[in-house]
Formats: structure tokens, C-alpha cells, sequence
């Protein structure tokens, strides 16, 4: 025992104690982020049965079982359960019930004591809706115009057929909508906008005015007919409805129109869940989101992000080699670069928010301001650039990630051996010749990992970017068919901050989990296998010079 | 030479080649500028940002200008004394309200008199009081001998005649052109006192006969005919104090200030117009001083007492207990240096001018306790003041009739050292307290922006992340440097390292949803655990201590984490397992509500320990990092020369290798804190947010990343709450520039050290 205690060894296990439980928390978030963010497309079983209320009666009950935890008897029974036994701990399961229209909550938590037993019936159904979340009961009928046209076992071909019919119309509506009517919306927009800066420059005569009303007219009288199109197809998609019953034994009557889904989670084959998993991932993946981002897809977001790391690596890039350049190669070296190059390094541990406040002010407001003053009157006091957009976002990121590149850029064109450099210019080459042909050349991997690096922060970075132009919900992606075809004026959405609003700011914070799961999932792999390359990138690079060393 | 050469033919004579040569070498010298100028543009532009954010913020500290001053002889048509000053919103236009009842609009710059309107008096009676009411309301009232009372209001309507702007002065009568009979005995009136808002008017009137009365008017308006008729709701206060001065009606009508005596000040309940009743009587000046000047500040809450000595004061309502209010001193002012004549309120802001009887002018703000500005204007008493709507200006006039007007660049009043820094009585708080506050909804609110619970929160949640990650970080770090083997320590490092890049969303997001409930589901397995761990981790090694030869030399030392894993997870399990037993045994089967049930520790879901957790997790690899990185760079030399000696592995690390490489494990943790300090989404997501200053892990707090990252976005450019968010994010920038600094030095220093060895 004394031996034990002089050799160290207990304080020796206790520092491999803390390697191990820093290892196992982060497989930890790992795993959690995995599993809860993966688990998110299976199609999950519906469960039927009864729960005793509080005042005692049975009720009926359809939903996923969605999460089960063990709590306090004492709190159960203050909340006005009457929970038979004398056990201090009971479990309680959190029941997604879905019909949100008909029961009014979409989740609630059941303690296990007072439900009745638990079946899978075969052939309820999950419909996935447009409005008003997800709806589960057992399938009655298929109605057309309010007649029945398949009852029984029979209705849920029939509605697999229907469904697939809505959901097509109910596209071309979509399309109709975003496109044709879009673009109506938005030359109605610039024939105003130009009418105006005519109007401010004094040049909107007559002959000017008339030209502008009359295209007007024309766009009016399209968006009419477009208007009357979508009236057909909306009356034609309201055709179809579905009778089914819910969990109070109450039969409810469904439109195919805003049918999104629907399927039978209990009678699936492995296959068949395998095919579901794939189509819900793609859809996540593609979609738009729906229901206050609660549900659907998260392609704006995706979309978002890529433009706006894009963009910030455009502009990162060559800012940060040339300053490298500049202060390993061309700069004097003395105390003075020695400060700035520790002030640069330094600039990488500042607070993101801090450089979301500069972007705000100087770029939002000063710059984006002034901007809107000398080239956007006509919009004006509607700001275009005076307010958070795409641009300054990426711009803010720039800075923020500039230290790393030119950190990165630097390490690597020290890394060059001199002899290659004294090789180059002995043969007669100039400085820049040298640079250009042979250090460059070189350097140039470390410059990759240094804007990989950059990139990684950049995507994961939230807190700025809620001040200089993310959203919510982006009425429109920044780019599209429309000159100039890339909107940097524009508010876009970002993954990072879908995360924090969908899981914070949501109406539905227990809906939205899941789905917060799989985009948190989604970002994580995206950086982290950033960073691997930018790690493996590192390690070639050395391995390179290894080489090149001892030559 | 250009002959020589074409571009399809190889160049050989020497004439190209020196062109060639040329064109390279200016190829050089451009490539040369150009990699220099862009890379110092690139530095300069971003050491920008620190003066830029100072930029902002500087403004802040500026004393107010005043400039634009101009003197002239008081604007009036007729020679009646002045009661008070007022102006518009634009301070083009000031108004004067003449003791006689007429209302003068002049050019605020030059005094040239726009009109002048004498109210319409009936035939053979004299103004014999005048009460002013609430500034923004642009009311007041007059008193006439034959006991009624006439109210007007003044307005300024802007029009835009050929895109320029032009305000034109009018007059209203809320109670119509007609007097309003307050006295039924038709008694002159002798003091004043009104109100006026959208809910009606009130009216406080002391007669000749000495008789205090109260009425409240109502005018109704016929929806058909249009004919407005006044109802007039009455009643006597009695007895009626001697000596009454002043009659000051708050804002909301609820309450009558009394003046009277030397410095006494009567308040009465009047909220029931029919029954009012006397709350107290309180001395508002100290003995021996006499009470010269008393104002309302803009809201109606606070009242302002200026004295003969030229003290001046601040007065409110503090609850006592209950439902119970007493009139409470707040605060002090600079004292003007004579006696104080005049006082006038602000119309939105909590800041007033005063006047005293040697002819200065001191400007003053009531939330920070600020003198903004005194000057000395006259040589004679000042006798009436006004201020524009938006504090942008003054009006003075001395007792010889001589107007100073000018303007005022006075932006921030609100923000002093005390104001930010300490505890600060605020308007309707029965205590100072330190509280950030930034807006309301309602307009009377007064902006409360302390830093203090602020940079409390960010302090606390530093401290918090540090607690959790230092152990861990240092002590892996130890174990990763000194005694991995390599294989391991190649799989090790990067995976923690990784960790760094982990984007702190998803940590706050799993935080706030994930580990919060389940902390404070199980309080008590949480608790367990962190004794549990330790305790765990020793044993396992006395295990492996008694274990047979045979199975331990199975193991290279160096893997003792790897063996570690499964016993830390189980551990962890367990304590889950019996963390709810234990809670049903001991604390009824609930700790966080025990712990306020029997120690009135307020538990929040959201708290200290899950964001320490959560922040520790994400500072960890940076500390993790930097620290490994020391130790692993000891020379072998010191180990190995330690070794020989005869020490313990354990005692060459404590010995030499920890000391030596301490300055880098330093600075470690300092860029670590920077880290930590900063941090924004994983406070903003994982505490509920709230400026509270108490230590207790049990509760939450706003850090000021967080608040800059909430409130930001709504701030007013320019404004002070704006400038504020500014210095908040100009504070964390140096903060944490100096600390990464410090520790960047320690760190290069170290390096050297290590390689003169």
C-alpha cells in the first residue's frame, strides 16, 4: 500500500483518468449527435392504447413513443395523477399524438403506470400534413367530392394512388406560385423602382410614364390569368379526401391537399423502412422547410451556408497570402513585425460576437448605408445594402478567418528550405520569379489547410452572423434566374443558426428536436471532415519537406 | 531593339535579352509593391477594427457642447413676466408662457416673435395663477380672479409646402375657449396646479379665501352636434396647510404635492377626485435651508427640490411595505453656487436645468447623478428656463429681461461611472440595485444600464467553464505528454484536438436541450459522479496494483487510459443508477426541489453547472493542446538526467518537468479564459438569460456576448444603449487581445528557454 502511494501511481492513474474521460465525452457527443440526428428518418412504429386522466376516465391514445425518462412519484402525483403503489420513481413516456388540429398538443409525456396495454395495429396510418403537423388514426374511407370511392382494406391503395395525384398538383401549383408568379412579383418590382430613379433624376416625362403604366398593365393582366390557373388546380387538388379515425374514437376528414406523406409505419418491411430512411433523407436534404421550420427539409439553409463560406473564401484567400507574403518575405524582420505577427495570431482568439458588433457598424451601417445613398435611392428608405445581407456576412467571416490563413500561409513559407530559395535564385531568377515558380509552389498546401481551416470556422460560426444577415426563414435563396443572378444584398439562411433558432426559438421545440438533431449531425461531419483533410493536408505537407530537408 | 524581337522567334541578341531582363526585373519591383502595399492594407485594415469599435464608443465620454449661443431681449409683444419656456421638437420655434396669459412663438435662434396670443379672458378679469403641466403634453393652465380657470395647449404642426419644412405654431383648448368655473364662490385664484392627458384634466387650486380645491374635468364630446360639454368632479381638502406655495399634480393624476412652509411638502391621495386624503408631510430640505425651486421630472415620478442654498435634490416614492409608499431622498446634485430660482424638467429624458440667483445655468441628469454642464450666463438672477422637447437646447432669462438661448449636443446623459459601475436607485425600486435594462414598452421607462451583472455573468460563466476544464485539460495533458505511449498519443491528440473545431452551437444546442433536463433530472447522480470519478480512478489503479504480475505485464504502462475507459463509463452509469435511489431515500425522491424546499436554493433548468460542463467541454481541447504541447517539449535531457538520479517517474514530473514547462500550461489556460470569455451561443443557448448577480451554481446569468448578440439587433444606431453594446464588445476585444497576448509571450519565451538547453 505504501509503496503504492510513493511510486505516484494513484495520481498518475488519476491524470489517464481525465485523457479517459475527456475521450469518452467527446465519442459521447459523437454518438449522441449521431444516433439522435440519424434516428430521425426511421419510420417510427405508432403504438394504440388507453390512458387513465386525472379525473379517472380511460381515453384513447395513438402516437410514436418519441422518449421515456423515470421521475418523481411525488411530482406525478402533484401534477393530480393518481399513481397507484408506493414506488418513489415511476417512468414516464413522451407520446408524439400528433392530430394537432383535433387534440390541441402535439406532445405530452404519460406516466407508464397509467396506460393501458400497448398495440401496433397494422393498419394505422401516418399522414405527414402541410399544416398542422402529423395526423395518425386507423383508415376508414377514401372520399371523392364527399363520396366514398373505397372503404376497408381497399382504401389504402386507393389512397396511395390519390395521394400521388394530389401531391402532383399540388407541385405544379407550387411551381406556378414560385416561378411564374415570382417573376410577375418581381418585374412589377422593377418597373417601380425604375419609375422612381427616373423620378429622382427628374427624367420620368410623359412619353417615360405611359411606357412604364402600360408594361404594368401587361403584367397585371399575366398574373390574372396565372391567378385564374391556380384556381383550377387548387379547386382540382381540394377534390380528394380521406375519413379516418383518431384516438377518441372521433372520425376526421382529411384533404389530400395537404397530405405531404402518408404511409403505414407499422406494417413495413425491412425494405420497405430502408426505402423510407432513404426518401426522408433526401428530402431533408432538398426540401424546403415547412411549419415554422419544424418540419420538411433544410436545402435553403445548405444552400446558405455553401454561398456564404464560397464567398468568404473568395475573398479570404487572397487577402490573407498576400499579407503573409508581405510579412515573411518582403517585410523587414525586426520587433515591429514580430508585434504585428503576434497581434495577428492574437486577432484569432477575439470573440466571434466582437466581429459580428465591427460588421454590423462599419460594414451594415457605414458602409452599406452610404452604398444605398449613391446607387440605391429609388429603393430608398427600403435599404438594399444598408442592411444585413449575404455580402457583409461573408465579409465579417473574412476578417474573422483571415488570422488563420495568414497564420497557416506562413508557417508554410517558412517551412520552404532556404536552399531551394538561394537554388532558385543562384540560377539567376528574380525574387519574384523565385516567390511565384518555387516557394508558392510549395507553400501551397499550407495555404489549402490554412483556407480549409478558415472554411471549417466560418460554417460553424453563429453569433456574428445574427447580426449581419442571417434568418429565420429567407423568403428567397441569394441566388436564382433573375439578373444579377447572385443577390449579395440579400438575407440568407445558415445551418448553424437553423440549429439555435429551430431548438430555441421554435413554437414547436419538441417537433423541431428531431430534425435539430439531424441538421446539428449534418454540420459536425461537414467541419469536422474539413478538418481531417486539413489534418491530413498538414501531415503531407511535412512529410513532403521531410524529404526535401535532407536532400 | 524593338525590331529584334518577335514573339515566335527565340530571342538571342543582346538587345532582347535586355529587354527580357528588363521586363522581369520590373515584373520584380511591381510584384515586390504590390505583395507590399496589399499586405499592409490587409494589416492596417484589420487593426481597424479596434478603432473602429473605440470610434463608437468614444463618443460616450464627450462632455455635451454647446454652441449656437445667442442673446436677446425677451421675445414679447406685451411687457408681461415670463413663467416658462418651451419649444418644438425641431428647436426652430420656442414658446413663452407670459404670466398674463398670453403665448408668444418665437425663432429659438434670434428671439424675432412669430405671434403672440393673449387668451381670451371675459371682460374685467386678471390672471392671478399659472400652473404648468407635464412637458410633453405642452399644457397649462391659468388662474383667474373670478375663480375659474382657462387651459390651453400648444401645438406645432409640420407641413412640407415645395419639400421644405414648415412648422406652424397654434393653440388648443382641451376644455374649450370657455373658462372652466373650479371656484363655485368665484374667489380669485392664488395657486395653480394641473394636469392634463387623454383621461381628462385635473386641477389644484388654492383660493384667496385660502380654500384648497380639487376638481377633475371630463369633456365629452357629441358625436352628432359636435358641442363638447365639461363635467366637473370636485371636492375641499381640509384643513388646508399654511403657507402653501406650490400645487405639482403627478402625471397620472394619482397624487397632489402640497408646498408649503419653509421646506414641508404635503402629498395627498387623489386618485378618488370626490375624497382626498392626506398620506404624509415631509421635510424636503434640511433644516435651516428654504425650499426655492420644486419641478417634476419627465414620467412623473421623481420630483426635484432645489434650495435657497442651491442644493438640489432628487425625490420618489419608495414602497415601505405593502401597498404603503413613503417620499424618500434618493440622490443629491452638485450644488449650484446661489440660491436656486428656477428649475426646468426635461420632456423625455430624466435630465433637468436649474437656474439660481447669481445667474448660472447648470444642466443636470438625474439616473447618473451628473452635473453635465454649469455656466454662468448673467450677472442677474435667472427667473424662467425652458428645454427643447429633445434636450437639444436651453432657454434662460435673467431678471433684467434678457433671453440666452443656444444649443446642446447632449446625447448620453445617462451615462456616468456610477451609472454603469454601481448601484443605482432607479424610479419605482424600493433599493440601489445594479440592473441592465435596456427598453420598455412604456415611454416613462428609464433606461437602466448597469454593466455590472453583465461582466458578474461573464465572469461567472468563465469561472464555471474553468473549474470544469483546467482539471481535466491539465491533468490529461500530463498523462498525454508524459506517459502515453506514442501509438496512443498519435490517436489522442488528434481526436481531442478536433474537439476545438466543434461548432459551439451544437454543444449549446445539446446543452440547453439535452443536458439540461437530464442534470437536473439527476441532481444527485451528477453530484455522485464527480466524487465517484476520482475516487474511481484511484482505486482501479490500487486494483491493478494487487492484480497478479501476469496480467499486468499483459499491458505496457501507458495504456493505463485505455484501461480507464470502461471503468469511467461504468462509473458513470452507476451513479446515474443510484442517483435516483438516493434522491427517493434523502431528499424525497427530488433534489432541486428539496434543495428550495429546505435551503431555498432556487434551482433553473438552465444553469451554471450545465453551461460550466458545456463550456468547459469546448475550452478543454485548446487548454488540452497548448499544455500537451509544453510538456512534450521538455528536453529529454532534464527528464532522463532526473531520472538517473533516482527519482520517480511521479517525481520527475513534479519536480522538473511540470515546473519547467509551467509558463506554457499558463498560458494555456489564459487563452483558454480568453475563450471562455467570449464565448457567445453556448451562454446564449444553455442559461435562461437573465442579469442576475448570485453566484450559486444553481442559477443562470447574461454574459455580455451574449446580451451584445440578443440585443444588438434592435439597438437604435447612435443611440446609447448601441454605444453600450459597442464598449461592451470593445471590452471583450482588449480583454481578451491582452490576455492571448501575455500568454503568446510566455509561450515564445518558454521556446527559447527550451532551446538554449
Amino acid at each position: 500500500m505504501r509503496d503504492w502511494i510513493k511510486s505516484g501511481s494513484p495520481w498518475i492513474w488519476l491524470t489517464a483518468g481525465a485523457v479517459a474521460v475527456s475521450l469518452l465525452a467527446v465519442a459521447g457527443v459523437m454518438a449522441l449527435t449521431a444516433l439522435r440526428g440519424l434516428g430521425h428518418f426511421w419510420p417510427k412504429p405508432v403504438v394504440e392504447t388507453t390512458f387513465m386522466e386525472r379525473d379517472g376516465k380511460r381515453s384513447g391514445l395513438i402516437g410514436e413513443l418519441r422518449d421515456r425518462e423515470e421521475v418523481a412519484v411525488r411530482r406525478l402525483r402533484e401534477s393530480g395523477f393518481t399513481i397507484p403503489g408506493d414506488a418513489v420513481f415511476a417512468e414516464r413516456v413522451l407520446v408524439k399524438m400528433g392530430n394537432r388540429d383535433v387534440t390541441g398538443a402535439d406532445f405530452r409525456w404519460f406516466p407508464v403506470p397509467l396506460l393501458g396495454e400497448i398495440k401496433y395495429p397494422k393498419d394505422i396510418i401516418t399522414l405527414e400534413r402541410r399544416e398542422w403537423g402529423n395526423f395518425y388514426g386507423h383508415l376508414l374511407a377514401v372520399k371523392e367530392e364527399g363520396k366514398a370511392v373505397a372503404e376497408g382494406e381497399a382504401a389504402y391503395p386507393e389512397l396511395l394512388v390519390r395521394f400521388e395525384r394530389a401531391n402532383r398538383l399540388f407541385t405544379q401549383i407550387h411551381e406556378l406560385e414560385k416561378y411564374e408568379i415570382g417573376r410577375i412579383n418581381y418585374a412589377l418590382e422593377q418597373a417601380r423602382l425604375e419609375s422612381r430613379a427616373l423620378d429622382i433624376r427628374g427624367q420620368l416625362t410623359d412619353a417615360r410614364k405611359a411606357g412604364l403604366e402600360r408594361r404594368k398593365a401587361e403584367l397585371n393582366g399575366e398574373f390574372g390569368k396565372l391567378q385564374e390557373r391556380v384556381a383550377v388546380l387548387r379547386k382540382d387538388i381540394g377534390r380528394d379526401t380521406l375519413l379516418a379515425r383518431v384516438q377518441d374514437g372521433k372520425e376526421v376528414e382529411v384533404k389530400l391537399a395537404l397530405v405531404a406523406d402518408a404511409y403505414r409505419p407499422n406494417d413495413m418491411s425491412l425494405a420497405g423502412k430502408i426505402g423510407h430512411y432513404a426518401r426522408k433523407l433526401g428530402e431533408f436534404i432538398t426540401e424546403d422547410p415547412r411549419e415554422a421550420n419544424t418540419e420538411g427539409g433544410i436545402f435553403p439553409a445548405i444552400f446558405g451556408t455553401v454561398m456564404m463560406v464560397l464567398l468568404m473564401a473568395v475573398m479570404v484567400t487572397p487577402l490573407g497570402i498576400m499579407a503573409a507574403i508581405y510579412m515573411r518575405e518582403y517585410a523587414k524582420q525586426g520587433p515591429l513585425i514580430r508585434i504585428i505577427r503576434i497581434s495577428v495570431n492574437n486577432l484569432a482568439g477575439v470573440p466571434s460576437i466582437v466581429y459580428g458588433v465591427f460588421g454590423l457598424g462599419f460594414f451594415v451601417y457605414f458602409l452599406g448605408g452610404n452604398i444605398d445613398q449613391l446607387f440605391f435611392p429609388e429603393a430608398l428608405p427600403a435599404p438594399t445594402f444598408g442592411s444585413p445581407g449575404l455580402l457583409w456576412a461573408s465579409l465579417t467571416l473574412a476578417i474573422l478567418t483571415l488570422p488563420v490563413v495568414i497564420v497557416s500561409t506562413e508557417e508554410g513559407l517558412a517551412r520552404v528550405p532556404r536552399s531551394t530559395r538561394e537554388g532558385s535564385l543562384a540560377l539567376g531568377a528574380t525574387k519574384a520569379e523565385t516567390l511565384i515558380k518555387t516557394v508558392l509552389p510549395m507553400a501551397s498546401p499550407a495555404m489549402m489547410t490554412g483556407l480549409i481551416l478558415a472554411i471549417a470556422r466560418a460554417a460553424g460560426e453563429v453569433a456574428p452572423l445574427m447580426l449581419v444577415g442571417v434568418v429565420k426563414l429567407a423568403p428567397a435563396l441569394p441566388m436564382d434566374g433573375y439578373f444579377p443572378y447572385l443577390h449579395l444584398e440579400r438575407k440568407f439562411m445558415h445551418l448553424g443558426f437553423h440549429i439555435y433558432d429551430v431548438g430555441f426559438q421554435s413554437p414547436n421545440v419538441e417537433a423541431a428536436r428531431p430534425l435539430v438533431y439531424a441538421t446539428a449531425l449534418l454540420l459536425v461531419i461537414v467541419i469536422m471532415m474539413l478538418n481531417l483533410a486539413a489534418i491530413r493536408l498538414r501531415n503531407q505537407l511535412r512529410e513532403k519537406y521531410r524529404g526535401l530537408e535532407s536532400v | 531593339m524593338n525590331t529584334a524581337s518577335t514573339p515566335a522567334r527565340p530571342s538571342t541578341t543582346a538587345a532582347s535579352v535586355n529587354e527580357a531582363m528588363s521586363r522581369r526585373l520590373l515584373t520584380d519591383v511591381v510584384f515586390k509593391h504590390m505583395m507590399t502595399v496589399g499586405g499592409i492594407s490587409v494589416i492596417v485594415a484589420v487593426s481597424a477594427i479596434f478603432f473602429y469599435l473605440a470610434s463608437v464608443v468614444v463618443p460616450l465620454f464627450m462632455p455635451p457642447a454647446v454652441d449656437l449661443r445667442n442673446q436677446y431681449a425677451t421675445p414679447a409683444k406685451t411687457g408681461q413676466p415670463t413663467l416658462a419656456y418651451t419649444g418644438e421638437e425641431q428647436r426652430e420655434i420656442g414658446s413663452r408662457i407670459g404670466a398674463q396669459g398670453s403665448i408668444t412663438f418665437f425663432r429659438f435662434d434670434t428671439g424675432e416673435v412669430l405671434s403672440e396670443t393673449q387668451l381670451p379672458l371675459p371682460e374685467g378679469v386678471k390672471v392671478t395663477a399659472a400652473g404648468i403641466g407635464e412637458r410633453r403634453t405642452f399644457s397649462q393652465a391659468f388662474g383667474l380672479s373670478n375663480g375659474q380657470v382657462i387651459l390651453v395647449k400648444q401645438g406645432f404642426a409640420v407641413t412640407f409646402p415645395g419639400n421644405k419644412r414648415l412648422i406652424t405654431p397654434e393653440l388648443s383648448y382641451p376644455l374649450g375657449e370657455k373658462p372652466v368655473d373650479v371656484d363655485p364662490e368665484g374667489k380669485p385664484i392664488r395657486v395653480l396646479g394641473m394636469q392634463q392627458s387623454e383621461d381628462g384634466s385635473t386641477i389644484a387650486a388654492l383660493t384667496d379665501d385660502n380654500r384648497l380645491l380639487v376638481s377633475a374635468v371630463k369633456v365629452t364630446t357629441n358625436p352628432i352636434t359636435g358641442a363638447a360639454t365639461s363635467e366637473v368632479q370636485q371636492s375641499a381638502i381640509s384643513p388646508v396647510p399654511a403657507g402653501i406655495r406650490q400645487l405639482v399634480i403627478e402625471y397620472k393624476q394619482r397624487e397632489l404635492y402640497v408646498l408649503h412652509g419653509e421646506r414641508s411638502l404635503a402629498r395627498y391621495n387623489i386618485s378618488d377626485k370626490g375624497n382626498p386624503a392626506l398620506l404624509e408631510t415631509v421635510d424636503i430640505a434640511p433644516e435651516g435651508q428654504r425650499v426655492t425651486a420644486l419641478a417634476m421630472l419627465s414620467g412623473g415620478f421623481s420630483l426635484i427640490v432645489g434650495t435657497d442654498k442651491g442644493q438640489l435634490s432628487q425625490w420618489f416614492l419608495v414602497r415601505t411595505q405593502g401597498a404603503d409608499f413613503a417620499l424618500r431622498r434618493i440622490r443629491g446634485f452638485a450644488p449650484m453656487p446661489g440660491e436656486v430660482t428656477v428649475l426646468a424638467p426635461e420632456f423625455f429624458r430624466k435630465g433637468f436645468i436649474a437656474g439660481d440667483a447669481k445667474g448660472n445655468l447648470g444642466s443636470y441628469f438625474a439616473t447618473s447623478e451628473r452635473l453635465l454642464f454649469m455656466e454662468k450666463l448673467s450677472d442677474q438672477p435667472l427667473v424662467a428656463l425652458g428645454v427643447p422637447p429633445r434636450g437639444n437646447g436651453y432657454l434662460a432669462q435673467d431678471k433684467a429681461g434678457k433671453v440666452y438661448s443656444a444649443r446642446v449636443e447632449n446625447h448620453y446623459p445617462e451615462v456616468s461611472f456610477s451609472s454603469l459601475w454601481e448601484k443605482v436607485w432607479y424610479e419605482s425600486y424600493e433599493a440601489p440595485d445594479y440592473v441592465w435594462q435596456s427598453s420598455a414598452a412604456n415611454p416613462d421607462f428609464e433606461p437602466k444600464f448597469s454593466l455590472a451583472p453583465l461582466t458578474y455573468g461573464t465572469i461567472k460563466a468563465a469561472t464555471y467553464a474553468m473549474l470544469f476544464s483546467v482539471p481535466l485539460a491539465i491533468l490529461g495533458a500530463i498523462f498525454t505528454a508524459y506517459f502515453m505511449t506514442r501509438r496512443m498519443r498519435e490517436i489522442v491528440k488528434p481526436t481531442i484536438e478536433v474537439m476545438a473545431a466543434l461548432p459551439t452551437v451544437v454543444l449549446g444546442f445539446l446543452a440547453g436541450l439535452w443536458l439540461a433536463p437530464l442534470v437536473e433530472n439527476n441532481l444527485a447522480g451528477v453530484f455522485l459522479a464527480v466524487f465517484l470519478l476520482p475516487a474511481s480512478m484511484v482505486g482501479a489503479s490500487y486494483i491493478w496494483h494487487v492484480l497478479p504480475a501476469a496480467i499486468r505485464s499483459r499491458v505496457a504502462p501507458g495504456w493505463e487510459g485505455a484501461i480507464l475507459l470502461p471503468v469511467v463509463a461504468l462509473v458513470m452509469w452507476l451513479s446515474f443508477q443510484v442517483g435516483h435511489p438516493i434522491e427517493a431515500a434523502f431528499f424525497g425522491g427530488d433534489l432541486p426541489n428539496w434543495l428550495s424546499q429546505e435551503w431555498g436554493i432556487k434551482y433553473e433548468q438552465r444553469n451554471s453547472i450545465v453551461v460550466g460542463i458545456a463550456m468547459g467541454f469546448a475550452v478543454t481541447p485548446t487548454i488540452f493542446s497548448i499544455a500537451e504541447d509544453a510538456i512534450f517539449s521538455v528536453p529529454k535531457t532534464l527528464t532522463s538526467g532526473s531520472l538517473a538520479l533516482g527519482a520517480t517517474p511521479w517525481q520527475t514530473l513534479m519536480g522538473v518537468v511540470l515546473l519547467t514547462a509551467s509558463p506554457g500550461i499558463f498560458s494555456g489556460v489564459m487563452i483558454g479564459l480568453g475563450r471562455a470569455v467570449g464565448e457567445t451561443m453556448i451562454v446564449l443557448m444553455a442559461t435562461g438569460n437573465t442579469a442576475v448577480m448570485d453566484f450559486s451554481m444553481f442559477s443562470g446569468f447574461r454574459t455580455l456576448s451574449a446580451n451584445i448578440g440578443v440585443e444588438m439587433p434592435e439597438a437604435g444606431v447612435g443611440e446609447t444603449h448601441y454605444r453600450l453594446l459597442f464598449m461592451s464588445a470593445l471590452v471583450l476585444f482588449a480583454f481578451t487581445f491582452v490576455v492571448n497576448t501575455a500568454a503568446e509571450l510566455v509561450r515564445q519565451r518558454l521556446r527559447e528557454k527550451y532551446e538554449t538547453i
